[in-house]
């Protein structure tokens, strides 16, 4: 029997979702084909804003193999409007989405006509022979230009193309002063102006889903982080019954936010389906993924810090336009709000106001991309600590040190009115700086200095917080977000002693099987093997909010705990019962229940036959021990962290290179440290990408210029450095498990320790900013004193390079 | 047009269009759904398959050049229950996350390590370049690479999958 | 996505190939490694109507020597190029650059003689075919005819090949015993080059008896860096003589404008990476 055994949690278990992952059985939504599948193609705008003036699709209706070519005109009675789920305020300008344009396109890429053919090849083929006329309106990309008083409208009938205007100040909201005043009377004011360029989640499966109206419901595979959502969206959206729809997220292949959506593209093909009465799958080519899934960031950030000389911040106030693209999607204005709270970071500041002015243009929507509003915050206070710094004559670790919230002082209330429960800034930084070498590189910088070496070298620091684990369902009411915060778990007590965990967080990638088995193993005493983990289908993980906002551990793992606890709770009556004592006689250890005092005892899975059995129950109890628990955070989780890098600068070239990358994050208790250390190395090269390489581009036409992996540079293994990667953990107080939740803490954190690395290796030459992606282009721009026009031109490399001279 | 190849060690004669891609091929025609396509210009190596003993992006070769030749996919690898020692050092160093760049990464890795069987860290990274992974960082998978070597000295199993494979030309 | 409809034709001898060409006309696509035309036919930036696959004919692969040159076969992948002895014996210059293309899975496939024919300005393996002097064969309805590098680059994408003609192989000069060095610029390691500079010295008891340098991505064709060879030959290989020949590397380019780079940028490269090739050539 189950002896005290090592716990699970905090165990390097390698994954169990490896083995089918590793061997190619894998189901991602494209693997899967149905009897009398059919396939659909999308023709897409190559305009950005155009009044559709006709479309001709009677070639392609008679082309072999095509069974339906569908415009929005035929489907506008049907397909509704694709949801927003957050107005952000009362009086939020919110355009009808379809999805399907029916009179006009508003952004490149859209969404004109359908193909459904036998094949995926004559969908493709048919797609050529649909003409379609296009009379150009005024396209609208510049935020800026996009609010002043004579532009042209994206959309004319809103009359504006401000979508919102969000405000929080902290005189008014009671929890700080004015900021107003602060900056007035701030013996070092700073104002800057940055940009967080637009960029592309580029998750590697491509979207695709299938639907099958065969059956009673209608069944939809989709490459979603949100399955529960998707079906209450499509049920509101087109006005099915909910319980006719079921939703199947199977193998996923990364999210990052980018697929949290309710896109098209799934509307499309369930309605085409129902049409058709017949299965219909539409996968997405890497072109198509990147013009046409949301994008993340692209905002633009005016900042004003005021502080005392000795450092100390007495006032920031952030003015924020956010380019929402075209329409609203799932989440896009809530965006830059996620942010609001997170620019005051773990610092102590008095006085904080913050207004998000939301702006349309013509270019596809912006929506969650990785950390989502927070990194955005984290990138502009980090580089301004390090302004604050250079203004100083202050070491930037100095700085932050002198505002930081010390670790003695939580709980703290933070200006926005948040209150975080723990944490140990001195201990993170600590033991970076010691991994780092900070004083040895600071050194060896100005020795650089003085001899006017041709690479600089730059130290950056970045000493992030966030609000992660979405979310308590009363803040999110209080901002008026359209759901609730909870998770949902239920634990399935088989008769052979086996679990069953079913889950509504929604895994593509994070190793949710892995991580539930070891908690349930532990809260259980059962075998971590004998624990199946359940999800992404609404059938059988019939309630859940998914996997999003890193919360996946901090509600979701929880509300396993909590089901956990409710299956305990039920055994302990019949072990009771089974063992003739008191269920205040036994004690419940490593998966067994013992009478004190006794070596009687009877283990779980023992419990568990019984209660199959059912032949001596308790009167009055139940003939099951399954047991379901929703989890509703009283609290957001503070995850924090201290990044140290050291870039190297070529300054004839412009070339930045990681010499050393150092991170000591705060998790708070740790599941799977393998799990963990993945989750935060994979976050480091998306936002070490955000600082070096990608950047989504536009023409001025609305083109988008970057739109495959030959231009949108991701970085390869051979573009990263190897990290250093460390923990310090203070457990959350807010959660029995203690967790925080690590899904977006390195991405959150990078961007500004990378950008102030390169800052800081050239601040000698004139330099205090660089935009983002600083490519070399940029960087030897700004050594020289120079603007880089990265607006376009010519020259050889890229897409252009692949199709120059096959035309 | 009329094509013949041997998938993992299994001959198929199939009538296909001059137009279809050598992945399209396999995971439609020859149910090798394990190699998936995450991209449309040869960048991101998802696709990466070996034929004739190298490894190749399935994607930018058309069916029709396939044909004579013998191909592996991550589907062949594994040899009675077994994993091939990259992919069980892929497992062990936590290399994947999604899984979905996994098949090409683990396909191009065996690539590299039968070119050179103990690579220094860059050279894996550059053996590397041509796959992209959106999840892990790479560090894993270079650690993973690296233990596989490890694993493979000195029985060389990476030379002898290579030679078992080539012989098609 | 997968391509547009086309007729395939594959050719087992280089007149097969002409002739299917010549039969197809205007419409018609060479298909060597694949690996710039498939993502092209994919996304159906082009459609053509017969893809004439020159894979299966023999005499275009392989790598051989006469007296005076080294011969590539267009077909020869760039695998095999970089591997070669005769390559690296006598064309040294050839197998650096090529080692930089692309990844280890497009050089598997992807071929020299496709390359070239590509004639992408971004490409690296054009300006070292420049440098070292090559000429290409190739071969038409009417016999075969040698056209020199310095001639077969047109303009961007553009050879003087015409739509019946196939590149055959190249005769690369022997520049045995050369020491070289390509220098690659790109974001990241799988993009093209924003520039690139190749060179190649003989150097003989210290003194540079002969030089070759060839700038990538600095004008719609390849470019040859005439002002610093000159500056080169005669001189001591030392530090200073080969960073003052390196000013001279954008003398006669006409570099162009995009994201990565502006005119003036690019110039700037082409001397920063001329007198890093140059020392990493005397150098290593």
């Amino acid at each position: 029997m189950t002896a005290t055994v090592e716990p699970e949690v905090g165990k390097s278990r390698r994954r169990k979702e490896d083995a089918r992952l590793i061997t190619g059985r894998t189901r991602w939504t494209d693997n899967i084909a149905l009897p009398g599948m059919l396939h659909m193609a999308i023709l897409r705008s190559p305009a950005a804003h155009a009044r559709i003036a006709a479309i001709d699709t009677s070639a392609a209706k008679g082309m072999s193999g095509v069974l339906a070519v569908v415009t929005g005109a035929d489907l506008a009675e049907e397909q509704g409007s694709l949801p927003c789920a957050w107005a952000i305020t009362p009086d939020m300008k919110n355009p009808p989405h379809p999805a399907l344009a029916v009179d006009t396109v508003h952004y490149a890429g859209e969404a004109v006509a359908v193909v459904v053919a036998r094949s995926s090849a004559e969908a493709q083929d048919a797609l050529e022979a649909i003409d379609v006329d296009y009379d150009d309106l005024p396209v609208v990309l510049d935020m800026e230009a996009a609010i002043a008083d004579d532009a042209p409208l994206v959309h004319e009938s809103l009359g504006t193309n401000k979508n919102a205007l969000w405000v929080f100040d902290s005189a008014e909201a009671g929890t700080g002063g004015s900021v107003d005043e602060a900056i007035a009377a701030g013996e070092v004011v700073i104002e800057r102006k940055y940009r967080q360029q637009r960029l592309i989640p580029a998750f590697m499966e491509p979207r695709s889903v299938l639907c099958d109206p065969t059956g009673e419901q209608f069944t939809l595979w989709s490459a979603t982080q949100i399955p529960h959502i998707l079906r209450l969206m499509l049920a509101l959206t087109l006005g099915v019954p909910e319980h006719k729809i079921r939703v199947i997220a199977p193998d996923v292949g990364g999210g990052f936010g980018g697929k949290l959506q309710v896109t098209p593209e799934e509307l499309l093909v369930f309605l085409l389906a129902r049409r058709l009465g017949k299965p219909v799958k539409y996968t997405e080519t890497r072109s198509e993924a990147m013009a046409t899934a949301h994008h993340g960031r692209d905002q633009i950030q005016r900042l004003t810090l005021s502080a005392r000389r000795d450092g100390t911040i007495t006032g920031l106030k952030v003015d924020l336009l956010a380019d929402m693209g075209a329409y609203l999607s799932l989440v896009t204005p809530g965006i830059p709000i996620l942010g609001a709270f997170m620019y005051n970071a773990i610092y102590k500041i008095p006085a904080y106001r913050f207004s998000c002015t939301n702006v349309f243009t013509n270019k596809v929507m912006t929506d969650a991309y990785r950390g989502a509003g927070r990194p955005e915050a984290t990138f502009a206070i980090e580089r301004l600590m390090d302004e604050l710094a250079a203004e100083l004559e202050l070491d930037p670790m100095e700085v932050r040190e002198r505002n930081w919230i010390r670790h003695e002082e939580f709980p703290f209330t933070t200006v926005c009115g948040l209150t975080y429960d723990s944490g140990n800034y001195e201990a993170a930084t600590d033991k970076a700086k010691e991994l780092f070498d900070y004083d040895g590189l600071r050194r060896e910088q100005l020795e650089r200095r003085e001899r006017g070496d041709a690479v600089q070298l730059g130290v950056g620091i970045s000493t992030f917080t966030e609000m992660c684990g979405l979310a308590p369902s009363r803040v999110l009411g209080s901002l008026s977000y359209g759901a609730g915060g909870w998770e949902h778990a239920a634990i399935r007590m088989l008769p052979s002693g086996k679990v069953e965990v079913v889950t509504g967080s929604s895994p593509h990638g994070q190793g949710h099987e892995t991580a539930w088995s070891q908690i349930v193993a532990d809260q259980l005493g059962v075998p971590f093997e004998d624990v199946e983990v359940l999800h992404g289908d609404t059938q059988s993980s019939h309630k859940g909010m998914d996997t999003y906002g890193s919360r996946s551990l901090t509600v979701g793992a929880i509300a396993v705990v909590k089901a956990a606890d409710k299956v305990i709770a039920k055994a302990r009556r019949i072990a009771a019962h089974m063992l003739e004592c008191g269920e205040d006689d036994l004690d419940f250890a490593g998966g067994r229940f013992t009478v004190r005092g006794t070596d009687k005892g009877a283990g779980i899975g023992d419990i568990a036959l019984a209660v199959f059995a059912a032949h001596d129950l308790p009167d009055g109890v139940e003939p099951s021990l399954d047991s379901e628990a929703t989890f509703d955070p009283e609290n957001f989780s503070f995850p924090h962290g201290t990044h140290l890098c050291a870039t190297e600068v070529d300054t004839e070239t412009g070339r930045v290179t990681i010499r050393k990358y150092v991170c000591v994050d705060d998790v708070g208790k740790v599941v799977n440290p393998l799990i963990v250390e993945g989750q935060v190395h994979g976050g480091l090269a998306q936002g070490i990408a955000q600082a070096l390489f990608e950047e989504a581009v536009h023409d001025e036409n609305g083109t988008l210029t970057t739109g495959t992996f030959a231009d949108y540079l991701l970085p390869s293994a051979a573009d990263l450095p190897s990290f250093v990667t460390d923990r310090t953990e203070t457990p959350s107080t807010t959660n029995p498990l203690g967790v925080k939740g690590v899904g977006e803490a390195g991405t959150i954190a990078s961007t500004p320790a990378v950008v102030n690395a390169i800052v800081d290796a050239v601040r000698h030459l004139g330099v205090d900013d660089i935009e983002m992606p600083c490519t070399p282009f940029r960087v030897w721009s700004a050594i020289h004193g120079r603007t880089a026009d990265t607006s376009g031109g010519q020259a050889g490399g890229g897409l252009g390079s692949i199709q120059g001279g096959l035309q | 047009m009329r094509v013949t190849m041997v998938v993992d060690g299994v001959s198929y004669t199939d009538e296909v269009e001059p137009r279809t891609l050598l992945v399209q091929h396999l995971r439609e025609k020859l149910g090798k759904t394990g190699t998936v396509v995450g991209c449309d210009t040869g960048n991101c190596g998802a696709c990466t398959v070996h034929v004739d003993g190298h490894s190749v992006k399935s994607c930018s070769m058309l069916a029709a050049q396939a044909d004579g030749c013998e191909i592996t996919t991550i589907e062949g690898l594994a040899r009675d229950g077994k994993l091939h020692p990259v992919q069980q050092a892929f497992h062990d160093n936590h290399a994947l996350q999604c899984g979905f760049c996994t098949p090409g990464m683990i396909m191009q890795a065996i690539d590299l390590l039968a070119d050179d069987p103990d690579p220094d860290e860059r050279t894996v990274r550059h053996g590397l370049e041509g796959n992209l992974c959106r999840c892990t960082g790479y560090q894993n998978i270079v650690r993973a690479v690296q233990d596989a070597a490890h694993r493979l000295k000195p029985a060389a199993e990476a030379d002898r999958e290579r030679e078992t494979v080539a012989g098609g030309e | 996505m997968i391509p547009s409809a086309f007729d395939y034709a594959r050719p087992s001898t280089v007149e097969e190939a002409v002739q299917a060409l010549v039969d197809a006309g205007e419409d018609a696509k060479v298909l060597a490694g694949g690996q710039s035309l498939l993502p092209v036919l994919r996304m159906r930036l082009a459609a053509p109507t017969v893809v004439v696959d020159i894979g299966r004919v023999p005499e275009l692969r392989g790598i051989t020597e006469d007296a005076d040159n080294v011969v590539i076969g267009a077909m020869t992948t760039h695998y095999d190029v970089a591997r070669d002895h005769l390559v690296q014996d006598h064309a040294s210059l050839i197998a650096r650059a090529t080692e930089t293309v692309a990844d280890p899975q497009i050089r598997h496939r992807g071929t020299f003689g496709g390359s070239l024919a590509h004639a992408d300005p971004a490409g690296d393996l054009l300006a070292p075919a420049l440098a070292l002097g090559a000429v290409m064969v190739v071969a038409g309805p009417n016999g075969r005819r040698e056209v020199p590098a310095s001639e077969f680059f047109v303009d961007y994408f553009t050879t003087t090949l015409a739509a019946d003609e196939l590149l055959v192989a190249v005769k690369v000069p022997k520049h045995t015993g050369w020491l070289s060095h390509y220098e690659k610029f790109n974001r990241v390691a799988q993009a093209w080059s924003i520039v690139a500079v190749g060179v190649s010295l003989r150097v003989s008891g210290g003194q540079i008896a002969d030089a070759r340098v060839g700038l990538t991505n600095m004008a719609s064709v390849p470019v040859r860096a005439v002002g610093v060879e000159q500056a080169l030959i005669g001189q001591p290989a030392g530090a200073d003589v080969l960073r003052a020949a390196a000013e001279h590397a954008a003398e006669g380019t006409s570099p162009g404008s995009d994201g990565n780079g502006d005119a003036a940028y690019r110039s700037q490269l082409a001397k920063v990476l001329t007198g890093r090739a140059l020392s990493m050539a005397v150098g290593g």
